[in-house]
């Protein structure tokens, strides 16, 4: 610590000792310093710092029934702390849980919640009452001073590094110094190097992995979470699908698999539907899918305006128009949703026709490198 | 007895030394010299309450089968990590108290640092010597912040699940190492199974291991500095006024712990936080409405709400997410530009005498206005995080609500500024005429004349002195240095010092005060 | 004192029934024709769908809601068809007060509804009779005995997004809004079935009537266990607790350090 004055320079307030207008030693202005004021302006004729004004005793000091009384409030809390404690610990077991019983659960919330606040509360509000009414209140005064150590202590010091630096010859010995630094600099790298694995270093690339989800060719469109295929014909006009690909249930990753493929399904009419001729053929009777990962940073956009055909995500507001192939309207999103070509097969249900054309969800740095086709 | 014991003690710790040096060390009074200290004690609540539930969460990505008392999850698989949070709420009596007291405190740990910092920066308390603490009260509020990212996903819920997306898209859209980040950082695709565990231990381990180190490193320069104090009669920059350690301080500080921990203690009775139980366990497909982050996080998610469309480009074969990149260089600026402001008006002001008296937020009009238009700043990009609740709550399109905040990012600051300074102004004017004149007292007096004063109270001295005793600085003038050149560098300080001070009241000094004594006499 | 001319307005011109109901423009209403999968939840409805119900739903139609509907359910320029919307969609839309509309805007609002569940009762036969549509559901599906966690579940992944995990609502676009859930599970049903304004349909093939009855079972067990935490600050999520910590929370903490700190007398 680098005071080394505390305690010694501590003295009461001189009014505390009845003096109306203490003589003020401490009033010392800064312009007697050494270090530079910069643009402040230190004005001579400034006005004088009237030192500490006069005390004034509290009701407590010159009232003994008032000093009763608050010590009677105190001892009260005090009482009231403890019985808090007590409280608690009774509720503990007056209280239990009981399987399948959230009121139960609630009771014991709040029965060990009021014991605790009351304890604590009540302790809390004793001892600041106590200080405040009974603990002397005079103003004391600490002197400061200059952060800095004293200018002996400083060369002192500059003398130990001085004397350090010859009896080690860190200065001196240059080859030593400077392969002592190659070394220390070196020395951390290694831990980078450590936490490569923290993607094993067996696995397969980032960008292949971001690139394709387990969509393919006839793969059933499913119902989330059931996992049961769905037909063309239960796609009702307005309806919205939450849909998975069929065996996403038995998939090895499914929540990183699931996170990539999930997909909105909707059917407009077909007159709604302003498809872009290379995406003919990628919707079925006015039935459309979509990724349902926002291509922002890769929120679930699930809110689907059966009037108005627009997707919105709920985390950053991104709005989707289904008619115009998912463009952005509205919000941070750059980029449209990608679309998931489907069809249906021989026994009517909705399939893929391969995966997505495109990686789902939000951008990253070697997203314009992939090309899926 | 009291004597044996210390002695014994003091034989083995020489800890009368530290008695004798701390034990009167005297600490001023103002309420908002306590904000600190509550920050640090809801970081001992948090520690507490924290330890507690390490005994029963379980920080794992294993699937399981929840078999607990929350009938809607009965038979839902879902990780450990989420189950246990669960039980912890709903079967361990207490647990749920423990689990909201500890969020809860959680919240107000780093709501008492924000207004902590914006005590210390509107004062000026900043200044030399107390600019390193300045700073490392920043990280510790930085670390703060990561503590309770981490702390808000490790249930495994479906919104803090969802939180964890928007971190991962925002990570991939660092240009170069974006996607190796992620992948690192989630030990593969998102989510994978180790992304709990590994915040875990950032969680109880690292974080908190460094934010009590820095913690204790913020503790010693306050004793090494001594605390600020206003101004006020007797209080100069040489001193501090106030009240021992030992008994009062202590007292106090002692007694405020406990009430600190009793206001959490009734939050988390009566009020419930972060319900896991509704939001579900995570799942990559459905999101809730209303997906927000805890209000510290806010107004990094607002900033990512408020950016136009349209802004990623592809260019040689690499993409550009500006709509990432753009919120997190804005945040990154501001972070950064409010972490070193103490150097920037260090630089300004050219003054190096160490300031242990604190400004009163008037009588620094430019420092004032700008921490004004700082929060102002934050606080729309806070707003933004809330853009749907404000649409639905007050009737108002969601767009509009983001338009309008579009717009006030840019202007509102601006305006703080403005409407700041001239409030501080008109304020040091007032204080001005008021130490020179005294109040209106609303005494009429008819002078023998037959003309109507109204009689002005005079101010004591000790009240005189409140109002006066503040640094005035002069604009820089531009001056050639040692070899007959004026550099850039120094004309643009000296632009800079223009800003600042061009627009001042000077404190009364005694000929003023005479003068105008003169006069009404 | 617009409100009232505009009330006076519309009485001389539509008589007095109409004064109360038939109010605004710039409405949309479930959108187009249903093709209903529906697997016969129109059983032990016949006394509901008697030629006496039809007939007093008739009149009760003709004077309340012809005006934008046309008197033939065929729609006008600020209203739509009603041809095929069944007599869920009435139920719902006149039962929980939406319809008659009270004033332009993004959407109808729920407000206490004008007519007592005899008239809609009444109403909804009528507009069944005219065309087929999604009948008013069977009760079986409503007793709230099904299973919570698949309804927890469904709801979570099918109406969440938009209606919030605990049902308090959120924002649409442009205005719009989905509504805290707080209806009846008849009008919960009917919501999911017909789809009304921008909510889209969620038929049968989608989420089977067994479903359904789990979805209104998940969310009466939400409505009617207490909340186990203390007061739930409108499930609305963290900007509420954010805004609870903040106002009250430091409130209360700052009001201390300023008991603490004030001198005493």
């Amino acid at each position: 610590m680098a005071d080394d004055n505390g305690g010694r320079d501590v003295a009461a307030a001189p009014e505390s000792r009845g003096a109306a207008h203490p003589v003020n030693a401490v009033a010392r202005v800064d312009s007697g310093s050494t270090v530079s004021a910069g643009t402040a302006v230190v004005p001579r004729d400034a006005l004088q710092n009237p030192g500490l004004p006069p005390h004034r005793p509290r009701v407590t000091d010159v009232d003994p029934k008032k000093e009763r009384t608050a010590e009677r409030w105190v001892y009260s809390l005090f009482y009231l702390s403890l019985a808090g404690s007590l409280f608690t610990i009774v509720a503990y077991f007056a209280f239990p849980i009981e399987e399948n019983s959230p009121a139960s659960t609630r009771a014991n919330n709040l029965a060990l919640g009021i014991g605790i606040s009351l304890a604590l509360m009540a302790l809390g509000i004793a001892v600041v009452h106590w200080s405040k009414t009974l603990m002397s209140n005079h103003e004391m005064i600490d002197q400061r001073h200059v952060t800095s150590g004293s200018p002996e202590t400083r060369a002192r010091a500059v003398q130990i590094f001085d004397e350090a630096n010859k009896e080690s010859g860190l200065g001196r010995r240059a080859v030593l110094r400077n392969s002592l630094i190659g070394a220390l600099v070196v020395f951390p790298l290694p831990a980078i190097v450590l936490f490569r694995d923290l993607y094993p270093g067996t696995a397969p690339e980032p960008v292949s992995q971001l690139s394709h989800t387990m969509w393919e060719e006839g793969m059933r469109l499913a119902r989330d979470p059931s996992g049961t295929p769905i037909r063309a014909a239960d796609v009702t006009l307005g309806s919205v699908f939450h849909v998975i690909p069929e065996g996403l249930e038995e998939a090895e990753h499914k929540l990183e698999e699931k996170a990539k493929a999930a997909v909105l399904l909707m059917r407009l009419r077909p007159s709604d539907l302003n498809e872009l001729p290379e995406r003919q053929g990628w919707s079925y009777d006015g039935i459309v899918a979509y990724s349902k990962i926002c291509t922002h940073v890769g929120c679930p956009v699930a809110l689907y305006e059966q009037v108005t055909h627009h997707l919105l995500c709920p985390c950053h507001q991104s709005e989707f128009d289904v008619t115009n192939h998912c463009e952005v309207i509205f919000g941070p999103a750059a980029r449209p949703l990608p679309q998931l070509p489907i069809s249906v097969d021989a026994e009517g249900y909705l399939i893929a026709q391969s995966d997505f054309t495109e990686p789902v969800g939000p951008s990253f740095w070697e997203r314009a490198s992939v090309d899926n086709d | 007895m009291t004597a044996a014991a210390s002695s014994y003690l003091d034989d083995r710790t020489s800890i009368s030394a530290v008695v004798k040096e701390f034990g009167r060390k005297i600490f001023p009074d103002h309420w908002s010299f306590m904000l600190g200290e509550v920050a640090l004690y809801s970081f001992v609540v948090i520690l507490l309450t924290g330890s507690w539930l390490t005994f029963f969460f379980d920080p794992s990505m294993t699937e399981v089968d929840y078999e607990g008392s929350f009938v809607p999850l009965k038979g839902v698989e879902m990780s450990a990590a989420m189950a246990s949070s669960l039980d912890i709420s709903f079967d361990i009596r207490g647990g749920l108290l423990m689990r909201q007291m500890h969020h809860w405190a959680a919240l107000l740990f780093i709501a008492s640092i924000g207004l902590h910092m914006l005590r210390i920066y509107f004062t000026g308390a900043f200044r030399k010597p107390r600019e390193l603490n300045w700073v490392i009260g920043f990280v510790l509020f930085i670390l703060a912040m990561a503590e309770g990212f981490t702390g808000y996903s490790l249930p495994d819920d479906l919104l803090s699940g969802n939180g964890l997306r928007i971190i991962d898209g925002m990570v991939k859209g660092i240009p170069v190492i974006g996607t190796w980040i992620s992948f690192l950082l989630f030990g593969g695709e998102f989510p994978g199974t180790v992304i709990i565990p590994r915040l875990y231990t950032l969680h109880i381990l690292l974080l908190p291991a460094v934010i009590v180190a820095l913690i204790a490193l913020h503790l010693v320069f306050v004793v090494v500095h001594k605390h600020t104090q206003f101004a006020g009669p007797g209080k100069t920059n040489q001193n501090v006024v106030g009240v021992p350690i030992l008994p009062t301080f202590a007292a106090k500080a002692g007694g405020f712990f406990f009430i600190v921990f009793g206001v959490i203690a009734l939050m988390a009775t009566f009020f419930t936080i972060n319900p896991i139980w509704n939001y579900g366990p995570y799942d990559p497909s459905p999101v809730s409405a209303g997906t927000q982050p805890d209000w510290y996080i806010g107004f990094a998610d607002g900033a990512l709400r408020l950016i136009p469309p349209g802004l990623e480009f592809d260019f040689l074969e690499r993409t550009y997410s500006f709509n990432i990149l753009i919120p997190m260089a804005a945040l990154g600026l501001f972070i950064v530009l409010a972490m070193i402001y103490p150097f920037i008006e260090y630089w300004i002001t050219g003054d190096k005498r160490e300031h242990h008296l604190l400004d009163r937020p008037r009588n620094a009009p430019v420092r004032t206005a700008i921490g004004a238009a700082g929060v102002t700043f934050y606080g729309v990009l806070w707003a933004a995080a809330s853009s749907d609740l404000m649409a639905t709550h007050f009737h108002v399109a969601v767009e509009h609500v983001i338009h309008t905040l579009q717009a006030l990012v840019f202007l509102a600051p601006v305006i703080a500024f403005i409407v700041t300074k001239r409030i501080c102004l008109a304020l040091q004017k007032k204080d001005r005429e008021i130490a020179l004149h005294g109040f209106e007292s609303g005494r009429i007096v008819k002078l023998p004349g037959g003309e109507f004063i109204e009689v002005h109270e005079q101010l004591d001295e000790y009240e005189r002195w409140k109002l006066v005793s503040y640094t005035d600085y002069a604009p820089l003038m531009i001056r050639p240095n040692s070899r007959g050149k004026i550099t850039v560098a120094q004309r643009a300080r000296a632009g800079v010092s223009r800003w600042f001070f061009e627009d001042r009241i000077a404190p009364v000094a005694s000929k003023d005060l005479e003068v105008s004594h003169d006069n009404t006499h | 004192m617009s409100k009232a001319t505009n009330r006076k307005n519309r009485a001389g011109r539509r008589g007095p029934l109409a004064t109360v109901a038939l109010l605004a423009i710039g409405l949309f209403f479930t959108g187009g024709a249903y093709a209903l999968i529906s697997n016969g939840t129109a059983e032990a409805q016949s006394d509901i769908n008697s030629q006496e119900m039809i007939d007093e739903g008739e009149k009760l139609f003709a004077a309340n809601c012809a005006t934008c509907h046309g008197v033939n359910l065929e729609g006008s320029d600020i209203a739509p068809t009603l041809i095929g919307v069944g007599a869920a969609s009435v139920d719902f839309q006149v039962g929980t007060g939406r319809m008659p509309l009270a004033a332009s805007g993004p959407q109808g609002q729920e407000k206490p509804e004008q007519f007592t569940d005899q008239q809609v009762k009444a109403m909804a036969a009528y507009v069944a009779s005219l065309s087929v549509g999604p009948p008013i559901p069977d009760p079986r599906y409503l007793d709230e005995q099904g299973d919570a966690a698949n309804g927890a579940e469904l709801f979570r992944i099918n109406c969440a997004m938009c209606h919030n995990v605990a049902g308090s609502g959120g924002a649409l676009t442009e205005g719009k809004w989905a509504p805290a859930i707080n209806s009846t599970p008849a009008h919960t049903y009917e919501a999911m079935i017909t789809g009304p304004q921008n909510m889209p349909v969620f038929n049968d093939a989608n989420l089977s009537p067994e479903d359904k009855r789990d979805i209104i079972t998940a969310l009466a067990y939400i409505k009617d266990t207490p909340s186990v935490g203390g007061y739930a600050l409108g499930a609305l999520g963290p900007v509420a607790e954010g805004l609870f910590a903040w106002v009250f929370g430091m409130g209360a903490i700052v009001a201390v350090t300023v008991w603490l700190t004030a001198k005493s007398n």
